[in-house]
């Protein structure tokens, strides 16, 4: 309707659009905004709120007495004191599963990218098709391929690469990869998108200019790449770290990570304050080490 | 001139992350009145009963803790015949999957004397325990139960906290001791066999369940589960926490340490009998073990919620489990304790085997060696809980 507007009726006289119309033309964007911006602010922001009171409430109250608010802001440090091992395991275990699904997920991503040819939409798809079955199915199959008596302990065994009493699953191990395996596509994708951009012109020019292809790839594919390379390691580093599944289900009580103790706190413990105010302490060290990253990726655009 | 597309920034997402962070710190602080206990009593909490009306039931049970028909799983044979019987339309949901969890399911409604749509729902000792003390539950009328009256069993009335067996009728009860699995291990007769044998490092699980795995590890110490005190039970967890540190425990389980047992993955694990015995009759090396220092008895309530809107429906539905026709029907099912008097003599017409199983209808030495955990109030608990997943590592 309001594209009609400007279309020249011939008519004469049908120069500009009247007033009224030309304000809800600059209201559009707004509206269309409304959905989105009503979303966020119920699901997201004044949940985020109330979480933030949460943790600053009274640790002594109770569920049956309720909690007073007495900005008791010594939550922070109490829960930092008595959980900060799990914290740090978080990030330990996350980052490596990082370094993993980088070394694996980067050649991939150029692969597809590059030099799949006509098998590009196939394999794309093949990255993609292990979303459509749940993730705690994804993580429950781990088990299975894992299990002590199964075939891949059996073989490991067999060539003395795992003692006759060694196992996969419930170790650290097993954790890590499962971290790695349940997050590569978020990696991925984001690199493949970038990567796709890449004009194989420029690799010929590197070449041309007697660039060695490991120069060639430090020079041109790997700056070239960085966008996709850093929103696809943030994509993979903040769900990771707050991961409480694989820790649950492929590791043991000394494997547990701090989305494990947080669930406890809320769902067990029914330390409210706690339980919010190690939601927010992952929150920090999160955007804190996201901040370092980007400080040294050196990227000044992030999305 | 500007662009129109401008970039997320790394400048910029600091600053909107700051920017946020400093609204969030102030509106949090505003917005801080606290909240409101969740304490109910029954006058500030009045439900209307529709029963009369409405011929309807909402019932909220654990998986695979009802009879279904072999060749059609999706069918229910005692249930089908209460529907039948009563005409009462019963909605069935299996949405009871842990009691922690399902106690944050509810908790807003309970707390704010909300209906949670439900009429009847499944809950072990303590959760019905903390309900109970909180006020969420109604009173149930004795007179439309009488079969309850009847037949309930001895051991499972005026229990301490529900004195008068007003508000939580026992749905199934069940033991939680040992189990092996005779492929990969010898016999395991002890809990202390259980946490220390070297052949069995990191191939033993335990439950995740507080009162279960500690009642054991207290009973095991000379202990008694259903009366001890604070250093007693901090001797215990520091036994667990060694088996733990010294990764003989491998894992703390809800149900699923069942598929690991059978398996082998696991060698041997603290478990519920009912579990272990449906795994037996698949596989005879798979068994449930009653350890000498004693086992732990539980058990799973039918409570109605406060603003239930069937309570006599439900009354009605608890009255027809508790004959004892149709508990035996149930039992020879579930395998777990059946709280029914009289559910034995119907059980030798289905399966003898059964009814002579004390770990189904347990016999006089078997009630002797079980205990029942202590009742904690709301301080304890938090306290205990929170050494207890502590060790077992949140």
């Amino acid at each position: 309707m309001t594209a009609l507007a400007h279309v020249p009726t011939g008519s004469g006289q049908s120069a500009s659009p009247p007033a009224p119309r030309r304000g809800r033309h600059r209201l559009l964007p707004y509206l269309l905004l409304l959905p989105g911006a009503a979303w966020l602010l119920i699901f997201f922001a004044v949940p985020l709120v109330q979480l933030a009171a949460a943790s600053l409430y009274d640790p002594s109250g109770s569920v049956t007495t309720g909690y007073a608010m007495t900005g008791a802001v010594g939550n922070y440090p109490a829960a930092l004191q008595e959980y900060w091992p799990q914290l740090v395991r978080s990030f330990v275990y996350t980052g490596i599963a990082l370094v993993l699904a980088l070394l694996m997920g980067y050649p991939l991503a150029y692969g597809i990218a590059q030099k799949a040819g006509r098998w590009k939409n196939l394999l794309l798809v093949s990255v993609v098709a292990p979303m459509f079955t749940s993730f705690l199915v994804r993580t429950l199959a781990w088990k299975t391929i894992l299990s002590d008596n199964g075939w891949l302990v059996g073989l490991l065994r067999d060539v003395h690469l795992l003692g006759p009493d060694g196992r996969l699953l419930a170790t650290a191990g097993a954790v890590v990869l499962g971290l790695t395996y349940n997050f590569l596509p978020f990696l991925v994708l984001p690199l493949y998108a970038s990567l796709e951009r890449l004009d194989p012109r420029m690799l010929e020019a590197a070449s041309d200019l007697y660039a060695s292809p490991l120069r060639a790839f430090q020079k041109v594919t790997l700056p070239l790449s960085m966008p996709g390379l850093v929103a696809g390691t943030l994509l993979f580093f903040i769900p990771a770290s707050g991961d409480y599944i694989n820790a649950e289900l492929l590791g043991t009580p000394r494997d547990n990570m701090i989305g494990n103790v947080i669930d406890s706190a809320f769902l067990v413990k029914l330390n409210y304050p706690q339980g919010a105010a190690l939601s927010f302490l992952l929150m920090a060290a999160i955007l804190a080490v996201v901040f370092v990253y980007l400080r040294k990726a050196g990227t000044e655009e992030v999305l | 001139m500007r662009s129109p597309l401008r970039p997320l920034t790394r400048r910029g997402l600091l600053t909107g992350t700051l920017g946020s962070a400093a609204l969030l710190a102030t509106a949090g602080t505003l917005a801080g009145c606290g909240t409101k206990g969740a304490q109910q009593t029954e006058a500030g909490c009045k439900s209307d009963d529709l029963s009369a009306t409405e011929k309807k039931l909402a019932f909220s049970n654990w998986p695979q803790y009802m009879d279904v028909d072999e060749k059609d799983e999706s069918k229910r044979p005692s249930l089908d015949a209460f529907i039948a019987k009563s005409g009462i339309q019963v909605t069935y949901t299996e949405d009871v999957n842990d009691n922690n969890e399902f106690f944050g399911k509810v908790q807003n409604q309970l707390a704010g004397c909300q209906a949670t749509g439900r009429d009847i729902m499944v809950l072990t000792d303590w959760m019905a325990a903390r309900m109970i003390r909180l006020g969420w539950i109604q009173k149930l009328d004795k007179s439309k139960m009488p079969n309850v009256e009847a037949n309930l069993l001895p051991s499972l009335r005026n229990r301490s906290f529900d004195p008068d067996s007003q508000l939580a009728i026992p749905w199934q009860s069940g033991l939680a001791g040992l189990a092996y699995n005779g492929k990969v291990t010898k016999e395991i007769r002890t809990v202390d066999e259980l946490l220390t044998k070297p052949e069995l490092k990191g191939k033993v699980t335990a439950l995740s369940e507080m009162r279960d795995t500690m009642g054991l590890l207290l009973q095991s110490n000379g202990h008694d589960p259903a009366n001890f005190t604070a250093a007693q039970f901090d001797d215990a967890l520091a036994k667990l926490k060694k088996a733990v540190d010294s990764k003989q425990i491998r894992k703390f389980t809800g149900n699923d340490y069942a598929p690991d047992l059978a398996k082998g993955d696991i060698a041997a694990c603290i478990g519920w009998s009912g579990d272990v015995i449906q795994l037996g009759f698949e596989d005879e090396k798979i068994k449930f073990v009653v350890p000498e220092s004693g086992v732990m008895l539980w058990s799973d309530n039918m409570l109605v919620p406060n603003k239930a809107s069937h309570k006599a429906n439900a009354e009605e539905l608890m009255n027809y489990y508790y004959d004892p026709v149709v508990a035996a029907k149930l039992a020879a099912y579930v395998n777990y304790i059946c709280p029914v008097k009289g559910a034995q003599a119907e059980m030798e017409k289905i399966d003898p085997d059964l009814a002579s199983n004390p770990l189904i209808f347990p016999d006089e030495p078997m009630l002797s060696k079980s205990k029942v955990f202590m009742a904690l109030d709301e301080k304890q608990e938090k306290e205990y809980e929170t050494k207890f997943q502590q060790v077992i590592g949140a």
